[in-house]
């Protein structure tokens, strides 16, 4: 094991959050400004070795730490292209989400807890993106359930416990599922790591019909978080939780750790071309395909403004699984890089709906007449996050889909293209009447539970910039899909790599 | 000599099994204290059956030496098992005076 | 035979222990300070056993000169090293939690000699190198661990107590009579001139699987090993915290060791898949059976003690597979997944009940349902319940996530699939009895004044609890390296 730079840099990013988060939980209650430091300090610290770690990659330097639990046991953190895409996503996000929170929660209770938890809620996520291997991977995506759990139960109110019950026994049941499947492989290969094409190829075919099985352990482990329909049924019941933790669970965490694994296992562990000679991308593509539009279909008929989004998410979040079900590296594109879009729009949206929530007490949609006018800034760039779902160009949404739709001609699946027109009408159908009403109908007389916050803009500053520096990130995503660094490069780079071209 | 050292063991055993008999099925108490130290008295009838080396040659003295031991266990374990059995006794008559 | 500085904590170990037991005995006035003075020793020279074994290897000792037949034989391989370090620290930690848990001064005066008798008692037992101080070491650490668990003196304990011990003298009984048995058919005591007389004598198959059954079937009854655990539930949860915590953790795991030891070094040659099944089997049930009741337990302490007899199922479930596994490093994983498994149940048990014990003294009870304000108002306790459970689950990072993945490995590698699906639906079970109790203290009640708040009584069980997490879970390597030391094991 040797120690310099290169073989330290993971391990660093993932404890950037993990030991600022272990202070906060031994601090009393009242120190909120220690608390706020430490909070930043990691939040900032991350974002520095991430981003040295960007520049090292894309010169083609291999960062790897590696810890040996046991002989044949090894504890891989790696940054090869996809990772660094994940981490990225996650890192900039945790920042923001920090801010929106501290602000959040500035009166409420039991902060020191919930901080903690949230550092390592954002370690385990960095870890399950670093990971070079499926233990590795297995251990990070149990911790993020574990440090999760808490923050879904944080309000403490006879819903958040049900809700937390919920989202523990599937993802706890799902993580088993995982574990068996990780272990069943690894009795077939021995001891490997993650690599681009997969790790499979010289198994004979006897083993071919065990193979099949084990995705299909991987796929429901994984499926669990990503939400997959009939696996999704946690994740409205888990909007209970306080926005900036629904913002996590939708955009960064917990769904992504799901869909980030999916494309790991598919292009990493199997190699999408034994994956599809399998027929597993088969089954896949159609799991991802109903799940977007049933999401959809369910989110029309929600007045809850976040369980509509909650259903949007399960709906949006399958684009990534539908792009890594399609053979080409088009498709591939175009789902990876709607793991980076759907988060930056998402967690705009859940942030938008926290302000409406906290400012107004507006938490319905049919109470959302005029707020617009009361709230422009957050309407606008709640605005921004909608059209980009429903896909609208210029935004990061319609460059998804674009590279999807054509991924799925490219790879002869021309039926994706209604997928995606079915999705988009749906999408239109339930954004648009919101933005209708918040921009042209009539504000009411009072509003539920309103909040005057001591400060010129419309609501407190550290909840009001979180969605709008969001919102402009979804706009550049868009604009600048073409510049070097942006998203759309890294995914086109990843898929470069993986389809060896 | 030999049938003596297998009536000694077999009646050894003989107790093992009627001690443990005991044990299970009777409920008192003082019983099942007797009982599990006639299933040890019969371990130790085997032990000292096992001693012996024929007419000529002294005893073995190993097992002898486990005997004596297994009996120092046997009366303290059972010296705390009457101790224990007569504090629930005294906790026993409290409830019912009360 | 080897360098006596080396060797002198073969001795100690045991030695040390009595020595403070007599000590707290006759100086009664000065027992908390000199108990826990003892209690550094002790685990002082269990480290550097640990250490010794660790640079040179199994050590070996024979008391007072005589020849082996005769004398008393000390034994430490790695996987007693192992196993007596995990017994010493836990000690440790119960020990310093002791000093803040009993105030009434006549417990503090019965505790302290009991406490410390059953450590070396303890130790004895795992350092013992023959058949019959075994059988010594056996009846005094369930005669002391009854009067411990009698502590308290109410009814409950009284009884449960007194039945733990008589149930314990019947399984000792049991032993001693297998252990006649092999003396009849191979003259010796020392265990490894036994192994080597078994191996060597195979007309004697019928004596020695007597013998077999009737010592693995007296320590399956002190170990607990489903449907001989009926005595557990009630014995361990009626005890105080740290006696509990000393009996669930150690001294059940005490009985396991044994057993463990006499199948692999000394009944190898003779035991067959089909006895092996049967003990797995009945782990297996074990499993869930004690998971099950666990989930449906109304007291804190009484859920930890079911979870007891679930996770002492785990253990068993090795047998079969040790036998299926030929010599070779998938062989070498298995044993040191099973000593995992051990040592992380022994400090997260420990920690748990430790934790419990807190809880109960702070709300004057400890029924499950009502627990959440003071679970809310004792973060460091329920933090160290939630690492504690996370490691009863087999959560990761904890030791037991490493050990039920090797487990889980060697089932499917070895065609035994059927204990996945047993592991799997213990876990479940588990989550579910450790997140019945954790979703408790989530409430709306006030915000805690801070995270520690007794540090005597708070730090040692969320130690324990980090230890069974973080270090054994990501730091497994050197038992591997401990095992190979030793012998254990050696049989095929």
């Amino acid at each position: 094991m040797s120690w310099d730079y290169a073989a330290l840099l993971p391990g660093a990013i993932v404890l950037s959050s993990l030991l600022p988060g272990v202070f906060i939980f031994l601090l009393q209650e009242e120190s909120h400004i220690l608390r706020t430091v430490l909070n930043l300090i990691g939040a900032v610290a991350k974002l520095v070795l991430v981003a040295l770690l960007i520049y090292g990659v894309w010169a083609g330097q291999v960062f790897e730490t590696r810890i040996a639990i046991a002989p044949g046991l090894t504890l891989v953190l790696n940054a090869d292209a996809l990772s660094v895409l994940f981490v990225t996503l996650s890192t900039v996000l945790w920042l923001v989400t920090t801010v929106y929170a501290i602000g959040y929660l500035e009166h409420s209770t039991n902060r020191s807890r919930f901080f903690g938890f949230f550092s390592l809620c954002v370690s385990a996520t960095v870890g399950i993106a670093l990971s070079g291997n499926l233990l590795t991977f297995v251990i990070f995506y149990e911790v993020l359930t574990l440090a999760t759990y808490p923050l879904v139960a944080h309000r403490g109110t006879p819903e958040a416990t049900r809700g937390a019950k919920i989202y523990l026994a599937y993802t706890l049941s799902g993580g088993l599922l995982l574990l068996v499947g990780a272990v069943w492989l690894r009795t077939l290969t021995g001891p490997v790591d993650f690599q681009e094409g997969g790790v499979l190829g010289h198994l004979s075919a006897d083993v071919h019909g065990q193979l099949v099985v084990i995705f299909a352990l991987l796929l429901a482990g994984l499926g669990v978080k990503a939400a997959l329909v009939p696996l999704h049924g946690w994740l409205p019941q888990s909007m209970v939780a306080p926005a900036p933790v629904s913002s996590l669970l939708h955009a960064v965490a917990v769904v992504k750790a799901g869909a980030f694994g999916i494309v790991r296992v598919v292009y990493d562990v199997y190699g999408v071309e034994l994956a599809s000679q399998l027929g597993l991308l088969a089954v896949l593509s159609v799991l991802a395909s109903f799940t977007i539009v049933y999401g959809s279909v369910m989110a029309m008929t929600q007045d809850g403004l976040k369980k509509r989004l909650a259903y949007s998410t399960v709906s949006q979040v399958s684009y990534i699984a539908l792009g890594t079900s399609l053979l080409g590296p088009v498709a591939t594109i175009g789902g990876l890089v709607h793991l980076v879009h759907q988060g930056i729009m998402k967690i705009t949206l859940f942030f938008c709906a926290g302000n409406y929530a906290e400012t107004l007490g507006v938490a319905n949609v049919s109470q959302m007449d005029g707020v617009g006018r009361r709230m422009p800034l957050t309407t606008l760039a709640f605005t921004v996050g909608a059209l980009g779902m429903i896909g609208i160009p210029p935004i990061a949404g319609f460059v998804s889909k674009w590279y999807l739709g054509l991924g799925g001609v490219e790879a002869g699946q021309h039926w994706v293209l209604l997928v995606l027109a079915s999705s988009t009408l749906l999408n239109a159908a339930y954004f648009l009447p919101i933005l209708y009403r918040a921009w042209f109908r009539a504000p009411p007389a009072a509003w539920p539970k309103e909040h005057h916050f001591h400060t010129r803009f419309e609501t407190m500053g550290a909840l009001l910039w979180p969605p709008v520096i969001t919102a402009v990130f979804c706009l550049l995503a868009g604009l600048l899909a073409a510049a070097p660094f942006s998203p759309l490069e890294w995914a086109r780079l990843i898929a470069e790599r993986e389809y060896g071209l | 000599m030999l049938t003596a050292q297998f009536l000694y063991g077999g009646a050894g055993l003989a107790l093992f099994v009627l001690g443990l008999w005991s044990f299970l099925v009777h409920e008192p108490l003082l019983r099942k204290i007797i009982a599990l130290n006639i299933t040890g008295a019969g371990v130790f009838h085997v032990l000292i059956a096992i001693a012996y080396r024929g007419d000529a040659a002294p005893p073995d003295p190993v097992p002898h030496a486990l005997v004596l031991t297994g009996i120092v266990v046997a009366v303290s374990a059972t010296a705390l098992a009457l101790m224990l059995g007569a504090r629930l006794q005294d906790a026993e008559d409290e409830d019912r005076s009360r | 035979m080897s360098d006596p500085l080396m060797t002198a904590p073969l001795v100690l170990c045991i030695a040390l222990p009595l020595l403070g037991a007599l000590l707290v005995t006759a100086l009664p006035r000065w027992s908390v300070s000199l108990g826990i003075v003892s209690a550094l020793a002790t685990a002082g020279a269990a480290v550097a056993l640990t250490a010794a074994v660790w640079q040179q290897g199994t050590l070996h000792l024979i008391l007072g000169g005589w020849d082996a037949t005769l004398a008393i034989a000390l034994h430490a391989d790695g996987l007693a090293a192992a196993l007596i370090l995990m017994v010493n620290l836990v000690g440790l930690g119960i020990s310093v939690y002791a000093t803040d848990y009993f105030h009434d001064r006549l417990r503090v005066g019965a505790f302290w000699p009991l406490w410390l008798l059953l450590w070396a008692a303890l130790n004895g037992l795992f350092l013992a190198g023959d058949l019959f101080n075994l059988y010594v070491m056996l009846e005094l650490l369930g005669i002391a661990a009854a009067a411990l668990g009698a502590l308290t003196g109410n009814r409950d304990a009284v009884a449960a107590n007194l039945r733990y011990l008589l149930v314990g003298l019947l399984g000792s009984i049991s032993y001693l009579l297998g252990v006649a048995l092999l003396y009849t058919a191979h003259g010796t005591l020392d265990l490894g001139l036994v192994a080597q007389r078994i191996a060597a004598a195979p007309e004697l198959f019928a004596v020695d699987a007597a013998a077999m059954t009737l010592m693995v079937a007296g320590l399956a009854l002190k170990a607990a090993l489903f449907p001989l655990h009926f005595w557990l539930p009630p014995a361990h949860a009626n005890a105080p915290a740290p006696v509990s915590a000393a009996l669930s953790a150690l001294v059940v795991k005490a009985a396991f060791y044994l057993i463990l030891r006499l199948w692999l070094d000394l009944f190898w040659p003779i035991t067959g898949m089909a006895a092996a099944m049967l003990l797995a089997s009945l782990g297996a049930v074990a499993i869930v059976w004690g998971s099950w009741r666990a989930l449906r337990a109304e007291r804190l302490k009484l859920l930890a003690a079911y979870s007891t007899v679930a996770q002492i199922g785990y253990l068993f479930l090795f047998l079969p597979l040790l036998t299926a596994t030929p010599p070779g490093p998938a062989r070498d994983d298995l044993l040191a997944a099973l000593l995992l498994m051990a040592l992380t149940h022994g400090f997260a048990k420990a920690g748990f009940f430790l934790a419990a014990g807190l809880v109960q003294t702070h709300a004057g009870h400890d029924r499950i349902d009502d627990l959440g304000g003071t679970a809310q108002r004792l973060p460091a306790t329920t933090f160290a319940i939630a690492m504690a459970g996370s490691a009863l689950i087999g959560l990761p990072p904890s030791g037991s996530f490493i050990g039920k993945w090797l487990l889980m490995q060697s089932a499917i590698a070895t065609g035994q699939w059927w204990w996945v699906v047993v592991v799997t639906t213990g876990s479940l079970l588990a989550s579910a009895y450790v997140f019945r109790v954790l979703s408790r203290a989530f409430g709306l009640e006030p915000t805690p004044v801070r995270f520690v708040t007794d540090a005597r009584a708070e730090v040692p069980a969320l130690t324990l609890a980090l230890v069974s997490v973080a270090v054994l879970g990501l730091a497994s390597g050197p038992l591997w390296r401990l095992l190979e030391l030793g012998s254990a094991g050696g049989g095929a």
